[in-house]
């Protein structure tokens, strides 16, 4: 289940530019969203906001010029993975557990697409997460997903010991 | 038909330049780095591993937007390759419009739901698909993807899928 985890310091105290200018080097540092071009635009508590820049290589239909749900497949799984690590359970890492995903309509070929995440509930051990993706053509999205997500913890002997524990 | 009497070899010689040109027909398909080949009517997909597709640099894991890619290429070049057979089963101007390279497209997906069992390695993978119903216009699909051992899959999906008019 480990297909992406992304290990996350201490963001107490980090203003809110900081948090984006971290996230923003996490998300470079993963090899497949740095190649199709994916860039974090916002992050906040429990929300994250990705973009997938139009490019004629991700091309799905060559008679349209509509991108592949594949390369959406990368935006919404790595957007629903930055909302559960912005999520103030304090994950230290995650990976998908599940993702499903409904494409609603193709994406406008030259446009970019805008994917934007809330985990809604995080228990323990899981993060629950919707995405939606829009191009800003129409009001309707072009896809949007739900997922499951694991939440790392650290190890309890990680932890500062509590006074007569 | 004339096809019927010419020797097995050059049916399948043509049979597999229509299935790589079926699938390379598509950017996307050749720039996460598919290919697909075939047994019979059975197909296998296969993605080869490179660095790009990392989605975890410290396990060096690939990432799951990739593999999930992968998938939905294998389900959709598996229900696309069923009619690009027909076409070249019946003869006369449907083979050849694929003779020409006029492929059909591919299937769109309706909706995917995929199931991450374990993280893939830094290595190649392969996938196959299973038409569980294939309508006229709708189609179900399950796939699976695994590396070293076919008993042991990483990755699964089921997808629905809509049919090319035609």
């Amino acid at each position: 289940m480990t297909d992406r985890m992304t290990e996350r310091p201490d963001v107490s105290g980090m203003s809110e530019a900081q948090k984006l200018e971290l996230g923003r080097h996490f998300m470079a540092q993963v090899r497949w969203n740095a190649e199709l071009g994916i860039t974090l635009e916002h992050i906040e508590p429990a929300r994250a906001q990705l973009r997938l820049p139009y490019d004629s290589r991700w091309v799905g239909d060559p008679s349209t010029g509509v991108l592949h749900g594949g390369v959406l497949t990368a935006l919404l799984d790595a957007c629903g993975g930055a909302a559960v690590m912005s999520h103030p359970t304090g994950a230290i890492a995650t990976a998908t557990i599940s993702l499903r995903i409904d494409y609603m309509r193709g994406a406008e070929p030259g446009r970019d697409v805008i994917a934007t995440a809330e985990c809604h509930r995080a228990t323990r051990h899981v993060a629950f997460v919707r995405v939606e993706a829009h191009d800003g053509a129409r009001p309707e999205p072009v896809a949007t997903a739900t997922g499951s997500f694991t939440i790392e913890r650290p190890r309890p002997k990680d932890q500062p010991k509590k006074e007569g524990a | 038909m004339a096809g019927r009497r010419e020797p097995a070899h050059v049916v399948e010689a043509r049979r597999d330049a229509a299935l790589a040109g079926l699938s390379h027909a598509v950017p996307f398909v050749n720039e996460l780095g598919v290919g697909f080949e075939r047994l019979g009517d059975e197909l296998t997909g296969k993605l080869a591993f490179q660095e790009k597709l990392i989605g975890n640099p410290v396990l060096g894991a690939l990432h799951g937007g990739a593999t999930g890619a992968f998938l939905e290429i294998t389900a959709q070049v598996t229900l696309g390759w069923t009619r690009v057979w027909e076409m070249m089963e019946a003869g006369g101007e449907p083979a050849a419009a694929i003779e020409r390279g006029e492929y059909p497209t591919l299937p769109k997906t309706i909706d995917f739901s995929l199931d991450y069992m374990r993280a893939g390695g830094a290595r190649d993978s392969y996938a196959r698909a299973t038409i569980r119903r294939a309508g006229r216009r709708y189609a179900s699909v399950s796939v699976e993807a695994w590396q070293e051992e076919r008993s042991k899959p990483f990755v699964s999906a089921v997808g629905h899928f809509l049919m090319p008019e035609g």
